[in-house]
């Protein structure tokens, strides 16, 4: 079998300071990675490395494309790499805001990504969208309704419709459940993890919520300073960490 | 100053030459906007400007030139432009669109079938039909590019969510020749299928310093859904004035009790309709012989 993704060395500098450094590891398909460390330890350059919108000095992301087998993304065309962004890849942001077209109703948004890749009929689209608005919990009445006048959870599972509606294969997640009130985030990751199981997504999380990687990552990787401090599964990595900073993370939960 | 200082057509020579360098590519990449360094031109911006660039680089001393605004000839607007290139130019004018060679237009296409020879030029506001969904010049650029046009079913799809139908009654996004979106600028969409012509259509944006052009008999394809088609509309209603029934109509209110009458906006089609004795529902008594 050959990995999903495969990431090389990937390194990406800022200047004279280093964004992130060497990171190297396979996703396979159906699996959830979780990238997990403080602020300005470098996960979210990694993921725009990963994800293409951001050229990393040196390194591979070598992606199993449907059609042609292993591929590096970073050297691909544009065109293709776009094509490929608004398949199978899926990015869903921090910010719902920065995903969602805010003047564009919540159908028009699922709908967007299915138009974009040739959908030309009404009823279809719509029937798509409605059913993905149930999936995610947003009742069908709403479907005219514009983002704005939704809640930021809401939001956030507009977000994850629009992007999984084309039945993509990675996913990429930054913060997902950034900036939502406790009870929302769990409801989130409650879908989430449902989704991700039921349609064999892959993905790759990154967050600082240990929380989160518990219930969603199969595997996880700890970041400091730019550099992957600790790999391991998830369970393993949370219940046994072995470099210090992990255990200062693990340590740093508060309980209730 | 006298006319005599003006360089034939207002612009100087160097200036047409880069707006024909500009055309010239444009009909060669038909639907593609071409950027052009628009000039100041003694008028406002959103009365012509591009327009009038475009025609004073086509315009030769032996053109007659025609100047429409919303199918009208005697609109303020299209009685300037005429006046300027009269002033400036010393070329012939007409109001008929069968002996014109050059025709500048604001929002229609004359109801007259236009035939080889003759030149349409258009005056547009926004040239990028992407502006709205897609705030970013870079970003539509790129879309153009590319061939990334779902977003343009985005708003259509929009408008059959909240209005049942395409509610998109003018500037309706067209597909040129199988690729580029196009902004036909804000004509009718009752205006869309005339947009295959045999003449030469020129596309002028002064503001934006954008150029585009569909050259004679170019594919013009409306952008619909296979289960919402492209429907050219106009007010159900025949002409009161010459009693056409499938020409574009205005609606003229007439008192403040609403009364109200239908007229064809293009003015020089309804004149000469009724010249050839055609009558509508609220012409005057003919005279009694």
């Amino acid at each position: 079998m050959t990995p999903l993704l495969s990431v090389q060395g990937v390194t990406k500098h800022y200047g004279a300071r280093l964004g992130c450094g060497d990171v190297n590891f396979d996703l396979w398909p159906g699996e959830v990675m979780g990238i997990v460390g403080e602020s300005g330890s470098g996960k979210s350059t990694l993921l725009s490395c990963l994800s293409g919108q951001l050229p990393p000095d040196a390194g591979k992301v070598v992606f199993d494309t449907r059609a042609d087998g292993p591929r590096d993304v970073l050297t691909m065309s544009e065109p293709e790499r776009r094509m490929l962004a608004r398949t199978d890849w899926a990015f869903v942001h921090q910010n719902a805001r920065d995903g969602l077209r805010m003047g564009v109703s919540a159908g028009g948004n699922v709908g967007e990504r299915l138009m974009a890749v040739g959908a030309r009929n009404y009823a279809d689209i719509r029937a798509q969208a409605i059913d993905w608005l149930g999936r995610v919990e947003i009742s069908e009445d709403r479907v005219d309704d514009r983002p704005r006048a939704f809640s930021g959870g809401m939001q956030q599972r507009l977000q994850i419709a629009r992007n999984l509606v084309t039945g993509p294969r990675l996913v990429f997640m930054d913060e997902p459940t950034g900036g939502l009130d406790v009870s929302v985030q769990a409801r989130l990751l409650d879908l989430l993890r449902g989704l991700v199981r039921e349609m064999g997504l892959s993905a790759v999380i990154v967050t600082h919520d240990l929380a989160v990687v518990r219930l969603l990552a199969d595997r996880l990787m700890v970041m400091k300073g730019g550099r992957v401090v600790e790999t391991g599964l998830t369970d393993q990595v949370l219940d046994d960490p072995q470099h210090g900073y992990t255990q200062l993370l693990v340590s740093s939960v508060l309980q209730v | 100053m006298t006319e005599q200082a003006y360089n034939f057509a207002y612009l100087d020579e160097q200036t047409k030459r880069m707006i024909r360098r500009a055309l010239l590519k444009a009909l060669a990449v038909p639907g593609y906007q071409v950027p052009f360094a628009s000039r100041e031109m003694p008028m406002p911006y959103g009365w012509g400007t591009g327009g009038v660039q475009v025609t004073a680089a086509c315009l030769t001393p032996e053109d007659r030139l025609k100047v429409i605004d919303q199918g009208a000839d005697d609109t303020t607007n299209a009685v300037s432009i005429r006046k300027f290139f009269e002033r400036t130019a010393e070329v012939e004018t007409t109001e008929h669109t069968a002996e014109a060679t050059v025709i500048q237009t604001r929002h229609r296409i004359p109801e007259q079938p236009l035939g080889e020879g003759q030149i349409l030029v258009y005056q547009v506001p926004i040239p990028e039909p992407l502006r709205f969904l897609e705030p970013r010049e870079t970003e539509t650029r790129k879309m153009h590019a590319l061939e990334e046009y779902g977003l343009m079913h985005v708003k259509l799809y929009e408008d059959i969510a909240h209005n049942g139908a395409i509610s998109t009654a003018y500037a309706y996004p067209v597909k040129v020749e199988g690729r580029y979106v196009m902004d036909p600028s804000p004509i009718p969409k009752f205006d869309n299928p005339r947009l295959e012509s045999a003449a030469i259509q020129l596309f002028g944006a002064g503001r934006e310093q954008r150029i585009y052009a569909l050259p004679p008999h170019t594919r013009v394809v409306s952008l619909d859904f296979e289960d919402h088609p492209f429907e050219a509309s106009k007010a159900d209603h025949d002409c009161d004035l010459c009693g056409c029934g499938t020409s574009y109509l205005d609606e003229v209110i007439t008192d403040d009790a609403g009364g109200r009458m239908f007229v064809c906006s293009d003015t020089d089609f309804c004149a000469s309709r009724q010249a050839d004795g055609h009558r509508g529902a609220l012409s005057p008594q003919e005279e009694l012989a």
